[in-house]
């Protein structure tokens, strides 16, 4: 019998999107937790932590509340677009994100705040905004670290199963993705497509994993 | 010129105690050097002045530009203050060949100007053929230039320097004071020279800093300093004196001589200011002050070598008690077998002995 792929291509496109949510956001609230204080710092780094440690699911629920059709992100959505959030492949790029955004945010305050900072006082001395600093300096001399990060984090959001259960769905051709389809093929007793797809995204998370090794031995020479 | 005033206190931690800086000082165009023990508030100083670290209150003008003033509430950004800083690792960016270095500074600048100003810089420096390489691929007096030229590429108003010695050996730290002695000639800016080393002070400074524990313990021209360091504290801190304690026993204010007991010898002193008979006072002398003998005379104490230091220029034999001499080279051997035939006297004249304050500095009471 023939092998579904889209599964696979959704999965690619969700954590390709995921991802880049995920370095773009991830990056300014790292950026801000480690430069800047402010009232209720902890809880915001708290806060990102947390859809490391909760179960997918519980993270898979509160979305539904957050986004679903009856609240106001919802409403809102619905509103603008004319369709609905929950249940369509946007969904599941939210999902993903919230799953991979917290090892972005993570890693990269590390590399920024381990950035010389003779080097970040060097630049603004010499004349450089924030902004310049940020781009020219520090981001260049943390870029392995966040590189290697963002890699991990494609990883993980090509993964999520739960959340992206909850608040996607499982509707083949739509918002099944590849974790999704496994599991959908294991219970319907359909052994060739559960063992490709579970070959293909193991190939593909160890070539991930591998790289991003890679990317984080190798520092930038000094 | 810049004036600064500045208190900034650091609690005690959990595993540090506490720490005060708290000084004020100005420093017209030339080299002021801040000397001082490490821990002392130097380092601190400069980054306060370069605007890193806001004082908790005090004001920070360079050329009457208001830098930092608690009362008006002001703090400019550093990248406003117009502050050439050269760190101590050099902090020269990893990523960016010596020229994006110098460009990085230079972005400012009217773009017609940059390009010019940066061939200048590299040309004087001498690092223009270092252009294109990367800072791991210089060597430390290269880092060095490459570090100061890029501080200096914006016309800053002040130079601050942190302990730009470190780390050089004695070549590339005579280049660099000629460096800085040139700079110092072309541009008529202060240059704040954080350093640990004595002789850097009396090498480059116009004036002297001496920092222990979060304030200025004295101020001074080096060579005055040399002269009189005017405190015992100070003296320790600059090394290189002898400290007596002496007991007054008698003075003659109008031959502006005295008679001190020092070392167990009864010898003349100094004329010696605000003090009776039967006081203690706090006695120095420069080990070059000192002369060694083989006969017993006025102001001559008997004294048993315990060491001898080949020094570059001298030859330092030490007595003990504060007792440090140094000799010419040349005049060593003779002294040396007439010392070991007759014994040791070491003289002392009343001119090289120099009264200083027995505690801390006059400038703390101010």
């Amino acid at each position: 019998m023939l092998i579904d792929w889209f599964p696979l291509w959704l999965s690619l496109e969700v954590a390709t999107a995921a991802t880049l949510i995920s370095v773009a956001l991830g990056l300014a609230i790292a950026w801000l937790l480690a430069n800047r204080d402010f009232p209720g710092k902890n809880l915001v780094d708290a806060i990102t932590t947390l859809p490391l440690a909760l179960p997918p699911t519980v993270l898979g629920y509160y979305l539904l509340v957050v986004i679903g059709r009856s609240s106001w992100i919802g409403r809102a959505w619905e509103a603008v677009t004319g369709s609905p959030l929950v249940f369509t492949w946007r969904a599941a790029v939210i999902a993903s994100t919230l799953h991979a955004i917290p090892l972005v945010i993570k890693s990269s305050r590390a590399a920024l705040e381990s950035v010389d900072l003779a080097c970040e006082r060097a630049a603004r001395s010499l004349g450089a905004s924030e902004w310049r600093l940020f781009w020219r300096v520090s981001l260049p001399l943390a870029s392995r670290p966040i590189a290697a990060a963002t890699v991990l984090a494609f990883a993980r959001s090509l993964g999520d199963f739960g959340a992206t259960l909850m608040i996607a769905g499982d509707i083949p051709g739509r918002t099944q993705t590849a974790a999704i389809a496994i599991f959908d093929a294991v219970e319907s007793g359909n052994t060739l497509t559960a063992r490709v797809l579970v070959i293909v995204i193991s190939i593909l998370t160890a070539a991930v994993v591998l790289l991003a090794n890679r990317l984080e031995r190798k520092r930038v020479a000094h | 010129m810049l004036q600064a005033a500045i208190t900034k206190r650091f609690p005690a931690g959990a595993e540090s105690a506490g720490f005060t800086l708290n000084v004020e000082f100005e420093a017209r165009p030339g080299v002021t050097a801040l000397y001082g023990p490490s821990g002392s508030g130097k380092t601190l100083t400069l980054d306060t002045i370069a605007g890193f670290i806001a004082p908790d209150s005090g004001r920070i003008l360079l050329n009457d530009r208001i830098l930092f003033d608690s009362g008006a509430q002001v703090h400019l950004p550093p990248r406003d203050r117009q502050c050439g800083y050269v760190f101590q690792n050099h902090a020269l960016f990893p990523h960016m060949t010596v020229r994006n270095n110098l460009a990085f500074a230079a972005s400012r600048l009217p773009r017609l100007e940059r390009h010019r100003r940066i061939a200048e810089l590299l040309d004087r420096f001498r690092i223009a053929d270092l252009a294109g390489r990367a800072p791991h691929e210089l060597s430390g007096g290269q880092k060095q230039r490459a570090s100061i030229a890029r501080s200096l590429i914006a016309k800053p108003q002040v130079l601050l320097l942190d302990e730009p010695a470190n780390g050089l050996d004695a070549t590339l730290r005579a280049d660099l004071h000629s460096l800085i002695r040139e700079i110092r000639q072309s541009l008529a800016i202060p240059i704040l020279l954080v350093t640990h080393n004595p002789e850097e002070c009396f090498a480059l400074a116009d004036q002297v800093l001496i920092y222990d524990g979060g304030v200025i313990m004295h101020r001074a021209a080096p060579l005055e300093l040399l002269r009189n360091p005017g405190t015992v504290d100070v003296a320790r801190l600059l090394g290189g004196f002898n400290i007596y304690d002496a007991e007054v026993i008698a003075l003659d204010p109008g031959r502006q001589t005295s008679r001190v007991r020092l070392l167990h010898t009864e010898i003349d002193g100094p004329h010696l200011r605000g003090c009776f008979r039967g006081d203690r006072v706090a006695l120095c002398a420069r080990p070059e002050e000192l002369r060694i003998t083989a006969r017993p005379g006025a102001n001559r104490i008997r004294a048993d070598l315990t060491r001898v230091t080949d020094r570059t220029q001298s030859v330092q034999a030490d007595f003990g008690n504060e007792l440090i001499v140094d000799t010419p080279r040349a005049d060593w051997p003779a002294l040396k077998e007439s010392g070991e035939r007759d014994g040791w006297w070491i003289e002392l004249t009343a001119a090289s002995l120099r009264q200083i304050a027995r505690t801390t500095s006059p400038y703390l009471q101010k």
